[in-house]
């Protein structure tokens, strides 16, 4: 049978009381829930992000008027309850309507305590509580004058929140550094530091003595050594109150704040109480972790079920953008105490450990608090670190020998790890929920609420999920190919290949693009795309490439262009470099360099000269080196047998070969290969995209080199024992490349995600397979394994000038 | 006072694409969209003078070829989070050829001095 249930207070317990009765029992109770202010539930500790305006209110609605209306909770909101008769068991509304209850549910929340400095009822005193309050401090804008009293957590979110709207920030604290029950004084001076290079000024230590008005309106604080500290607007920050008026006035039993059981029962059985307005074993309770754990325990209690309330160890975090501090546990000096510090005063980074009797108790981190929740573990747990104490300070990535890969901190967290505190969600909870198919950040949030309300351990859950799926994780914000879809690459590829998609307008089409076009970012990955995988059915499309791959030369910052003849295998002759010397001549080309991939590349050429200066290096049987493509661009070599008396092959013809096969093809990033005649690898072909190492017995073949922003070196393929299966290896894997990789991931990116083995077992186990990859990038080849520069010289010459000459006209 | 003189055919510019007109204070970016719309700006990003009429075109917008801005053809704005203009002039299409005004030309000439 249906019950009532009455809630007073829409607060974020009293909220997530709500989510847990209406999920484990939708038909228990017909729910009415009164709120003093004039909307539903929203996170609050979500506010200091909408004063900063990283976030809008909208965002931080958690409940919005479909969500009580699906789960038929009568809202009363911007009403009060004037009074409550327990024999009764009634209460009665601000507008005389009396309503009978089953259960009744305190969540009334706390109070912001306000001073009584004399003033302190002067307009533009506020508090930082609600929405009301974050909206007049929203209202200051550049220029006007704020004084927050009181260094806490609250006080210094709502100074950092103000100074990034460019308003004149101080902080008034009373105590001799920042936020004194959470650090110690070191992490204070940091923070403090951080804070003023934020624009805000600091005073610890200072005593308030009166608020000073002018015209009821307030005009500046009056510290007692006799400062005055204009202001258009005073915070008051300096802590909360349980607010128990009502409780008490109905006659339950209320010390600082109402009583409760760990049940969460107040000391009438039919009344429960929860948030920050309780009182449980004389603890009173400010961080949202412990509320959602009582809202867990009085959706239970409601429901008949057993539940406990205990109360845990805290940690804290600030969210104050660019000051990355916290802290658990207990820190004071103490005997018995050791404290390990560490500090990296360049880096601002500080960390110190408290242990007692070889149990970690008190941790306060500053600048860098990645690691912060092990050591909350440790605090936790209290887990002995005697054996690891030497290093204990670095965290855990350098205990045990481990590598040091960021991930592998999440990766050694154990099951019961507390990664989201606001929500109490453990590590093993988000692993499941992954095996269960929520595989993005998204579906995180929806099913276990990990991140869902401050969201400060986002990028923790990300390294979970990161860690959980290993190669299946997508970042978040590499997931879609551009603003113009909300489909990832891979989407897209996919789609081309199975829907055969041959143009550019079927893709717009069949993914769903939301702009007429596409954009600068995804025309040239589609154009790739469409022609790697449809060589014979779709035509390059210009106007979809980048500048340097539509006029084929490298724009420079200056508008001119740069040219770069190919040099086949870096081999030159006398004949070909009186052609270049002369069109250098020629074209008055200011820069001749010589290029890392063994060739000439003339800078400074004027646009208009490109078509007339490849028809004079065609003349002389040079063609485009290719230099501006996502594409094969050189095979470099070293002279081999021809001259080296320790070459063991010849590498320079092989590498000749190569390069007469790939080049003009396309791929989704710049192509670079290298052939070494021996192993002293002077051709440095092991941190090429694809590196032969030629040795006694044969060919050594390596893929997934850079030397670029990454440094990588090649990882062996296979060794094979003649020119003609290097060969057939290498098309191979270019097709492979081409056909799956997304566009502008070198090859090491690809095969990262891909894994050497699955590329070995294409093209070196399964012959069959790689003959058909060589088929089909010999087919591709058929069409682009041309120049360029010959095509545009002779037919392309007139796009290249400008449209029209009007510098006669309009001097006229 | 218009004075709209003939530049050439709407064929000699590809669709989604650009030409560079001289003029005796620099050279003005000629763009032809995906819908056969024509629009003329001054051929200099407001960044770093980046050439306009090499960047690609998408929509009623060419993003720079030199740092990827992006400029609306419509009002030579700067979109996104980058701030700037570039000075657009008028043009249109008829009877198949592209028109600009000289009259504005002039002035951009008289402006620039």
């Amino acid at each position: 049978m249906t019950e009532k249930l009455v809630i007073i207070g829409a607060g974020m317990a009293s909220g997530r009381v709500i989510e847990h009765l209406v999920e484990a029992a939708p038909s228990a109770y017909d729910i009415t829930l009164f709120n003093a202010e004039p909307r539903g539930n929203y996170n609050r500790i979500m506010l200091s992000p909408v004063l900063s305006g990283d976030k809008a209110y909208e965002e931080i609605v958690t409940h919005d008027a479909a969500f009580y209306a699906t789960h038929n909770v009568t809202c009363r909101f911007g009403e009060r309850v004037a009074q409550i008769d327990r024999a009764a068991k009634t209460l009665t509304a601000e507008n005389g309507e009396v309503i009978s209850y089953d259960k009744l549910v305190f969540g009334t929340g706390s109070n912001p305590f306000m001073i009584p400095l004399p003033g302190h009822d002067l307009k533009g005193v506020i508090a930082y509580r609600d929405l009301e309050d974050t909206e007049q401090m929203m209202a200051m804008g550049q220029g006007s004058k704020v004084v927050v009293i009181g260094g806490g957590l609250l006080g210094l979110e709502a100074a950092a929140g103000m100074a990034a709207r460019g308003v004149d920030v101080t902080v008034v604290h009373i105590m001799p550094w920042l936020m004194e029950r959470q650090l110690d004084e070191a992490a204070g001076f940091l923070l403090r530091k951080a804070l003023v290079e934020k624009g805000i000024t600091v005073k610890c230590a200072a005593n308030s003595k009166e608020i000073l008005g002018q015209d009821g309106h307030v005009r500046a604080l009056l510290l007692d050594d006799g400062t005055e500290l204009p202001c258009d607007l005073l915070v008051m920050a300096v802590g909360i109150r349980p607010n128990v008026a009502l409780a008490k006035d109905a006659g339950l039993a209320v010390g600082r704040g109402i009583h409760v059981d760990d049940q969460m029962l107040t000391s009438d059985p039919d009344v429960l109480a929860v948030g920050e307005c309780v009182e449980h074993d004389g603890a009173i309770f400010g961080l949202v972790a412990p509320l959602y754990d009582q809202a867990k325990v009085a959706a239970a209690t409601l429901l008949g079920e057993p539940a406990a309330f205990v109360q845990k160890d805290l940690s804290t975090k600030l969210k104050v953008t660019g000051c990355d501090l916290f802290s658990a546990g207990d820190f004071a000096d103490g005997e018995g105490r050791e404290d390990i510090v560490f500090r990296d005063p360049s880096r601002g980074v500080y960390r110190r450990l408290v242990i007692e009797n070889n149990i970690l108790v008190g941790c306060v981190m500053y600048g860098d608090t990645a690691d912060s929740n092990w050591f909350f573990g440790l605090i936790r747990d209290k887990t002995n670190i005697e054996e690891m104490r030497e290093t204990v300070i670095f965290g855990p990535a350098f205990q045990g020998g481990g590598s040091v890969d960021p991930l592998s901190a999440v990766a050694a967290l154990p099951r019961d790890a507390e990664i989201c505190g606001c929500n109490g969600v453990c590590k093993g909870t988000i692993e499941d929920a992954i095996t269960a198919g929520a595989t993005d950040l998204g579906a995180i949030k929806a099913t276990t609420k990990a991140s869902a309300s401050c969201g400060s351990c986002t990028g923790l859950v990300e390294q979970v999920l990161a860690v959980t799926l290993g190669d299946d994780f997508v970042a978040p914000a590499a997931a879609t190919v551009c603003g113009c879809t909300d489909m990832t690459h891979e989407d897209v590829r996919r789609m081309i290949k199975s829907q055969k998609l041959t143009s550019m307008a079927a893709v717009w089409q069949a993914c769903g693009w939301k702009t007429p076009c596409g954009c600068h970012v995804c025309r040239p990955a589609l154009n790739f795309y469409l022609l790697a995988d449809w060589p014979l059915e779709y035509r390059d499309d210009p106007q979809s490439r980048f500048i340097n791959e539509r006029k084929h030369a490298n724009i420079q910052k200056d508008g001119t262009f740069s040219v770069v003849p190919r040099m086949w295998g870096g081999i030159t002759t006398p004949a070909e470099l009186r052609a270049i010397a002369d069109a250098a001549d020629k074209y008055d080309v200011p820069t001749v360099k010589v290029t890392g991939g063994q060739r000439i590349d003339l800078l400074g050429v004027r646009g208009e000269d490109l078509p007339a200066m490849w028809a004079d290096l065609n003349a002389a049987g040079m063609v485009s080196g290719h230099a501006y493509t996502k594409g094969l661009r050189t095979v470099k070599t070293c002279v081999g047998t021809d001259h080296c008396r320790f070459g063991t092959q010849d590498s320079t013809g092989l590498g000749i070969q190569l390069e007469k096969i790939l080049w003009g093809s396309w791929t989704p990033h710049k192509l670079k290969l290298a052939v070494s005649g021996c192993p002293r690898n002077c051709a440095e072909a092991t941190c090429k995209d694809i590196g032969v190492v030629c040795v006694d017995s044969g060919y050594q073949i390596s893929i997934g080199g850079a030397a670029g922003m990454d440094v990588k070196e090649t990882e062996l393929l296979v060794q094979v024992a003649t020119e003609q299966e290097v060969i057939d290896v290498i098309c191979a894997v270019t097709q492979l490349y081409r056909e799956g990789a997304k566009y502008l991931d070198r090859i090491y990116k690809w095969m990262a995600k891909v894994g050497l083995d699955w590329i070995t077992a294409q093209v070196v186990d399964d012959l069959d397979n790689r003959q058909a990859l060589v088929e089909r990038f010999e087919l591709s080849q058929l069409i682009y394994r041309k120049d360029p520069w010959a095509e545009h010289a002779a037919t392309k010459a007139q796009q290249y000038q400008p449209l029209a000459d009007l510098s006669l006209e309009a001097a006229e | 006072m218009s004075n709209w003189i003939d530049i050439a055919a709407l064929d000699d510019v590809p669709k989604r694409g650009a030409r560079m007109v001289k003029t005796a204070h620099g050279c003005v970016a000629v763009f032809r969209t995906g819908a056969d719309e024509v629009f003329a700006l001054d051929n200099a990003c407001p960044h770093k003078k980046g050439p306009l009429a090499e960047g690609i075109v998408h929509g009623r917008a060419v993003t720079c070829p030199l740092h990827n801005w992006v400029i609306s053809l419509e009002t030579g704005q700067a979109q996104g989070a980058d701030e700037g203009q570039v000075a657009t002039y008028p043009a249109r299409v008829e009877g198949g050829r592209i028109l600009l005004d000289a009259t504005f030309l002039r002035s951009r000439k008289v402006a620039a001095e």
